[in-house]
């Protein structure tokens, strides 16, 4: 199968495809979680624009708000809490100047994103690839009725799934020294 | 039919999930081996569309927007682990968890 006789739409696919592909070998990879963290980015959001492309436009808009919004929040959020103590991103700022860290941490994830973005203009104003798109899209309208019609027994153990999760995350992340000082004090108490 | 062979799709799916796969096996940083279980999840994300793209039905969204739901927990609970684990031994090496060992 040569070039030539792909269609656009291909061509587009296997093109952020490929982005997908190079932006995950860059996070399994990399050292530095930050950089991976921003590499993760540009995965998930190669994989919403296949999602697109796939003609699937519902799970391409759920891949960005849930994955690259909420999710990644939640890695960064992590990052934080973990203080980068025992990563590379202070030594890489104590060794080299301020403005060749800078780039080098944004470059790469920002050409991905430079070339992701070419990808969907072309997508978006290419009348062949829209009109191709129309034919077998999937709309949300029929997601939702299977979705709360043969699946609802799943959406409702889904709905357990992440209460479980919400009450076990609180409980592992939180902070247990509070109990400490009424402890002490009741140790002082009886000492008393 | 959809325009992009289901072979295709499933190729990228599967290249996804083997990279995710030997990033999991071959990290030793914890946070490491959670970025790349979702790259795992997400490959499987890939398979499910593609298919259900193929056959023009709407089961493998659901099934995708199941898998959502499912990593959005897996990466609560994972992370609120690795809190614990970096208030317990200090570090994020998976290694250090070895107290089990025989």
């Amino acid at each position: 199968m040569s070039l030539a006789t792909l269609s656009p739409l291909e061509l587009m696919f296997y093109f952020s495809g490929l982005l997908a592909i190079v932006a995950s070998l860059k996070v399994v990879t990399r050292k530095n979680t930050v950089h991976a963290l921003l590499y993760l980015v540009m995965s998930l959001l190669a994989v919403a624009v296949c999602f697109y492309l796939m003609g699937a436009p519902f799970a391409a808009g759920l891949e960005v708000i849930v994955y690259a919004g909420a999710i990644l929040v939640l890695f960064v959020f992590a990052i934080m809490m973990f203080g980068l103590s025992q990563d590379e991103t202070l030594l890489e700022q104590r060794s080299q100047g301020k403005k060749t860290l800078g780039l080098s941490l944004w470059f790469g994830p920002s050409l991905l994103a430079a070339l992701l973005l070419g990808v969907l203009i072309f997508a978006i104003n290419s009348a062949d690839i829209q009109q191709k798109l129309t034919v077998h899209v999937i709309d949300a309208k029929q997601v939702g009725i299977l979705l709360y019609g043969p699946y609802l027994l799943a959406v409702e153990i889904s709905s357990f799934l992440l209460l479980a999760g919400l009450i076990a995350a609180y409980h592992f992340a939180k902070n247990d020294d509070y109990r400490k000082p009424v402890h002490q004090h009741d140790q002082q108490g009886d000492t008393q | 039919m959809s325009a992009i062979p289901l072979s295709n799709i499933l190729i990228l799916a599967s290249i996804l999930f083997i990279i995710g796969f030997v990033g999991v096996i071959v990290r030793k940083n914890a946070l490491f081996i959670l970025m790349s279980l979702e790259v795992m999840l997400n490959a499987v994300g890939i398979a499910f569309i593609g298919a259900g793209s193929a056959w023009q039905q709407a089961d493998g969204q659901v099934m995708f927007i199941l898998i959502l739901t499912l990593a959005a927990s897996e990466v609560a609970l994972g992370l609120a682990l690795l809190i614990q684990m970096q208030r317990r031994i200090k570090s994020l090496d998976i290694d250090l968890l070895n107290e089990l060992k025989g």
